[in-house]
C-alpha cells in the first residue's frame, strides 16, 4: 500500500509538473517545473528498483544540465508581447510536433502492449536479478557483454568534447596581457621586486 | 527501531513508516542543534585567532548565543522586495535548507546508526549536493537584484566545478572500498593502513585524494578561502543580500548543515568513520558515535581554523584550481589507483561478485515481507 501511495504521489507531481512546464507564462519557472518532473521521475525510479539509475538522473540531469539550462534562460531578457505575437506564426509548428510526440507515445505504449520486446520479464516489471545489486548489474552488462558499445560510445563522446573545445577556443592574441603564471609569481623574491628608497626632505625619488 | 514499533501492535509497513519519521525527526533536530553549536564554537576559533573573546555574554560562556540569535531573527520581520519574484524568493532559503538535511539520511553515526542504508548511498550524497546549488539561483535570480544575481553565477559555477574532482576523488575511494554503502566504505577501513590504523587516509595513493577532497569540500561549502559568493568586498552579502528574518536564517542554518556534512564525509570516507583510530581492542570500549563526533569536530575546526588565516581567492584562481588542477590531477589518480589494485589483485581479496548484506535493501519492492527490507538504527 505504502508503493501504491507513493507511485500515485510521484506519478501526479511528475504529470502536473510536466504540464506546468508548458503552461507556466515565465520561462525561468517552465525550467524549475522541468526541475521538479526530473527529480520526482527520479523517485519512480527508485520505486522500481532502478536506484542507480535514479541517482544519475539526480546528478547529471537536475545536477548539472538543468542548472545550466537554468542559467541560459535566467539571462535572456524575454519580450512577454512579443513571444504571445509570435504564438499563431509558430503553432502550425508546434502542432506537428505535439502529433509526432503524440504518434510516437501511442506506438511505444502499442508495441508494449504487444509484448513484442524481452528486455524486462513478461509481466513488465523490471529483471533484477535477486542477488546482485544494481551497480554490479550494470556494470556486468556495460563492461562485459557490452563493452564494444560501451567504448565506442565513449570515444564519440571525447570527439565531441574536443570538437566543442576547438570550435571555442581562442588562442591568445599576440599583444595582449602576459598570462598568469603561478610558478613564476610562487619564485618571485620580494628583493626582486621592491627597493629601499631614503628621499631627502624635498628631493623626491628618482626611479 | 522498526521491531520496538512492531510490539506495539502496528502491522510492519506502518511500524517501518513511524520508526523512519521518528529517525529523520531525531536526526534533523540532532543537525540542528549541532548546527547551533557549532556556530559558537567557529566564533570562538575566530575570536581566539584574532586574539578576541568572541560571544561571551549569553549564557555560561557565551554558549546560548546561537540560540539568541536564532529568537532575534525569528522575532524580525519578513522583507520582500516589491521587485522580487515572489514564489521563488520565498521558496530559495527553504530549498537550501531542505537539500542541506535530506543529505544526512544515508549519513552512519555509528556501526547501524543510519536512517536509510541504501546501497548507493554515495551517489544519493553526490545528487542532494549537487541540488543546493539551487537554493542560491533562485534566490540571485528571484532577488531581482545586481549583486546576488553575480552571487549566483559565481556560486553555480564554483559547485558544478569542483564537484567535478569530488566526483572523481569518490571513484578512487570506492574502488578501494568494493561499495557505494557509506557504512560498507567505513568498514573496509577497519585495520586498513599497516593493520593498525582505521583510515583510508594514510595509504599513499588516497593521502593526496583527501587533500584534494578536503580543498574541493571547502569550495564546494562556499567556505573561506573561496567564499567568493558572498565575498562582502565585492557583493555586500552575494545571494542573501535581500533575504531577511527567518528566510536568511534558513540560508545560514543550511550552510553551516552543509559544512558539518562535509566534515562527517571526511571522516567516514578517508578517516575511518565512527572506527576508533587504531585498531586496538581497547579504544573499541568508547562508543561509535562518539569517534564519529570527535573526527567531525576536529575537520570543523580545520574549517574554521582556515576561514581565520587564509586570504580570499581570485575567481579566475578558483576556476584554475578546479579545472587545471584538481580535475587532472583526481583522473590522473582514478587511473593509478585503479591500476595498482588490479596489479596487487584487490579486486579478488575483497570479492567484487560478492554481495555486501545490506545490498538488496532498497531494489526490494515489498516490504510486506518482513526479511525484504531491514530494520534501522
Amino acid at each position: 500500500m505504502i508503493q501504491a501511495i507513493a507511485f500515485y504521489f510521484f506519478a501526479t507531481i511528475v504529470v502536473g509538473a510536466a504540464v506546468m512546464t508548458i503552461m507556466a507564462r515565465n520561462p525561468v519557472h517552465s525550467v524549475l517545473w522541468l526541475i521538479m518532473a526530473f527529480f520526482n521521475a527520479a523517485g519512480l525510479m527508485v520505486l522500481v528498483g532502478a536506484e542507480f539509475i535514479a541517482m544519475l538522473l539526480v546528478i547529471v540531469y537536475v545536477g548539472a544540465v538543468a542548472v545550466l539550462f537554468l542559467f541560459v534562460v535566467m539571462m535572456l531578457d524575454i519580450d512577454f508581447a512579443a513571444m504571445r505575437a509570435g504564438f499563431s506564426r509558430n503553432a502550425p509548428l508546434g502542432l506537428a510536433v505535439a502529433a509526432v510526440l503524440l504518434a510516437e507515445l501511442l506506438l511505444g505504449v502499442g508495441a508494449y502492449n504487444a509484448g513484442g520486446l524481452t528486455l524486462g520479464s513478461p509481466d513488465g516489471s523490471a529483471m533484477q536479478a535477486a542477488d546482485t545489486s544494481n551497480i554490479e548489474a550494470l556494470g556486468a552488462l556495460l563492461y562485459g557483454k557490452y563493452i564494444a558499445l560501451f567504448e565506442i560510445a565513449g570515444i564519440i563522446l571525447l570527439v565531441a568534447m574536443i570538437g566543442a573545445i576547438v570550435l571555442t577556443f581562442q588562442p591568445p592574441k599576440p599583444g595582449a596581457r602576459a598570462r598568469q603564471d603561478v610558478g613564476k609569481q610562487i619564485r618571485r623574491r620580494p628583493e626582486e621586486a621592491t627597493v629601499m628608497k631614503h628621499p631627502e626632505i624635498g628631493q623626491g625619488v628618482e626611479l | 527501531m522498526t521491531a520496538f514499533f512492531q510490539s506495539l501492535g502496528l502491522p510492519y509497513e506502518w511500524a517501518w513508516t513511524v520508526a523512519t519519521v521518528v529517525a529523520i525527526v531525531v536526526v534533523s533536530l540532532l543537525v540542528m542543534f549541532s548546527v547551533a553549536m557549532v556556530i559558537y564554537v567557529d566564533r570562538k576559533v575566530l575570536g581566539a585567532i584574532m586574539l578576541r573573546r568572541g560571544p561571551n555574554v549569553v549564557g555560561p560562556f557565551g554558549l546560548l548565543q546561537s540560540f539568541a540569535d536564532g529568537l532575534k531573527v525569528f522575532l524580525q520581520e519578513t522583507i520582500i522586495p516589491t521587485a522580487a519574484n515572489k514564489g521563488i524568493f520565498l521558496l530559495a532559503p527553504i530549498i537550501t535548507f531542505t537539500v542541506a538535511l535530506a543529505a544526512w539520511a544515508v549519513i552512519p553515526f555509528w556501526d547501524g546508526g543510519v536512517i536509510a542504508d541504501i546501497n548507493v548511498g554515495l551517489l544519493y550524497i553526490l545528487a542532494i549536493s549537487s541540488m543546493g546549488v539551487y537554493g542560491v539561483v533562485m534566490s540571485g535570480w528571484a532577488s531581482n537584484s545586481k549583486y546576488p544575481f553575480f552571487s549566483a553565477m559565481r556560486a553555480s559555477a564554483q559547485m558544478i566545478s569542483y564537484e567535478v574532482s569530488i566526483g572523481f576523488v569518490l571513484v578512487c575511494v570506492v574502488l578501494f572500498a568494493g561499495t557505494f554503502n557509506l557504512g560498507g566504505i567505513v568498514r573496509a577501513q577497519q585495520s586498513f593502513g599497516l593493520g593498525v590504523i582505521n583510515a583510508y587516509a594514510v595509504h599513499p595513493l588516497l593521502f593526496p585524494m583527501w587533500v584534494v577532497f578536503f580543498i574541493s569540500a571547502l569550495a564546494e561549502t562556499a567556505r573561506a578561502p573561496f567564499d567568493l559568493t558572498e565575498a562582502e568586498s565585492e557583493l555586500v552579502a552575494g545571494y542573501q543580500t535581500e533575504y531577511s528574518s527567518m528566510s536568511f536564517a534558513l540560508f545560514w542554518l543550511g550552510e553551516y548543515a552543509n559544512i558539518l556534512l562535509m566534515c562527517s564525509l571526511n571522516t567516514l570516507l578517508f578517516w575511518g568513520g565512527w572506527l576508533p583510530p587504531l585498531d586496538i581492542p581497547v579504544l573499541y570500549m568508547v562508543p561509535g558515535i562518539v569517534w564519529f563526533l570527535v573526527k567531525t569536530f576536529l575537520f570543523f575546526f580545520m574549517f574554521s581554523w582556515i576561514w581565520a588565516t587564509v586570504p580570499r581567492y581570485r575567481y579566475d584562481q578558483l576556476m584554475r584550481l578546479g579545472w587545471k588542477v584538481f580535475l587532472p590531477m583526481s583522473l590522473l589518480f582514478v587511473a593509478v589507483t585503479s591500476g595498482y589494485l588490479m596489479a596487487t589483485g584487490h579486486f579478488d581479496k575483497v570479492g567484487i561478485a560478492e554481495v555486501p548484506a545490506t545490498a538488496t535493501e532498497i531494489v526490494q519492492t515489498n516490504p510486506a515481507q518482513p526479511t525484504a527490507v531491514r530494520g534501522q538504527s
